[in-house]
């Protein structure tokens, strides 16, 4: 992601590594812009708010749901209600479903038809997930899908996949790691990757390193 | 016609000419209910500017993977769930 | 449904045959693909253009572009399509801003 501002009004509308779509996407903004159709202002606010939206909420869910049993329940019946009472975006559906993995159960979440994704809570989805294989193969072959991702599960596991083909979100609740009783809330959400909210991993065992400093 | 919880259902096997949100694969196929959802605006017109209305019920339903597909590779217990809308189901 | 009903419709993907390993490679979206995004999102809000639309519109595009195109190239396309049948933009327009 390029850190220069996103008005591009006075810059030529291509340089020679894009796409000739890039050039038509600004035309066409510019367009808008001077028809009336859409506010510059609105524009921009829309990009900061696209900017703005990581996995980080989705994971506050999850480690919400992991230390307070009564919450998950709250979360398993209404999603979307649980992350306003957390003071998170669920975004624009009306209805976002929490789908909890056990040891039983495991769910993977794909849109074969588009790329239907809860974005609000998780942020933009990874290019994989929009592709045509994975929209192809996610439904006919869960489990290759997950074994491609590094992820091998038992036969008596049921493997659920959700083809979010309306205006629903699922979100996975993965399953809480061994060995992390002792960590904060806060430690806990640094263990859950958008990867295990999508069904095709599992949380991290222990958190990442942090980025180094910069050799001085 | 409305359905409940862990009834069985049969997705329509109909074409439809146009925008519609019910996936090929699915059509045919028979599984039960597993929610029910909220009434939804419906895409087949709204998506030619029409206001969507009336709402249509929307279900998630569940179909066991080997009635989907005759060579699956994984368990006999495997399911596929996703959102069908009360117009696309029979009873079965 | 596809036009002569045998097959499922190009962006119709559940269980298409494929032995294409799934690319895990990951980018950043290019500005003109967060503006594209937005635009979408700005449409929708002024009720210009709803999600059914673009969708709609994206399953509209010839099969053969609809593969070969990126995941914005489709939003794009659609966007001309949707707008253009609104008679929010004129036919030819948008190639003339280009060109000009």
């Amino acid at each position: 992601m390029s850190t220069h501002d996103h008005d591009h009004s006075h810059e030529p509308l291509t340089n020679g590594d894009e796409p000739a779509a890039a050039a038509r996407v600004r035309a066409l903004a510019e367009l808008l812009v001077e028809k009336g159709t859409v506010e510059r202002e609105d524009i921009r606010r829309r990009i900061d708010w696209l900017v703005s939206r990581s996995p980080a909420d989705g994971a506050r869910l999850v480690a919400r749901a992991w230390i307070d049993d009564e919450f998950k329940q709250r979360l398993l019946a209404d999603a979307r209600a649980a992350a306003l009472e957390l003071g998170l975006e669920p975004g624009p559906s009306p209805v976002v479903v929490a789908l909890e993995n056990s040891q039983t159960v495991h769910h993977m979440v794909v849109c074969t038809l588009c790329s239907c994704y809860p974005r609000a809570l998780l942020g933009p989805p990874p290019d994989w997930y929009k592709s045509l294989p994975y929209r192809s193969r996610a439904v006919s072959d869960p489990r290759g899908v997950l074994r491609e991702f590094g992820l091998a599960l038992a036969e008596d596991v049921e493997v659920r996949v959700v083809d979010s083909t309306a205006d629903v979100r699922y979100l996975v609740i993965p399953r809480r790691p061994a060995g992390t009783d002792a960590l904060t809330e806060d430690d806990l959400a640094a263990l859950v990757t958008r990867d295990s909210m999508i069904g095709v991993a599992e949380p991290l065992t222990q958190p990442k390193l942090t980025a180094q400093e910069p050799p001085g | 016609m409305s359905y409940h919880v862990g009834q069985p259902i049969r997705i329509a096997a109909r074409d439809h000419e146009g925008h519609h949100r019910t996936p090929a694969y699915l059509k045919g196929k028979t599984g039960r209910i597993e929610r029910v959802h909220s009434s939804f605006t419906n895409p087949e017109t709204r998506a030619y500017g029409e206001d969507g209305l009336p709402e249509q019920q929307l279900y998630l339903v569940s179909i066991p993977q080997r009635e989907l597909w005759a060579t699956y590779p994984g368990s006999a217990s495997d399911r596929l769930y996703a959102d069908v809308f009360e117009h696309w189901l029979q009873p079965e | 449904m596809s036009k002569d009903g045998s097959s499922p419709a190009v962006h119709d993907r559940g269980g298409w045959p494929t032995d294409a390993p799934i690319d895990r490679t990951e980018h950043a979206l290019a500005d003109w693909e967060m503006l594209a995004d937005a635009l979408v999102g700005v449409l929708g809000g002024s009720g210009v253009m709803n999600v059914d639309e673009l969708r709609r519109g994206i399953e509209s595009m010839p099969p053969n572009e609809y593969e070969a195109a990126s995941y914005y190239e489709r939003w794009l396309f659609s966007m001309e399509t949707i707008l253009e049948e609104k008679g929010v933009l004129e036919p030819g327009e948008l190639d003339a801003r280009v060109a000009g």
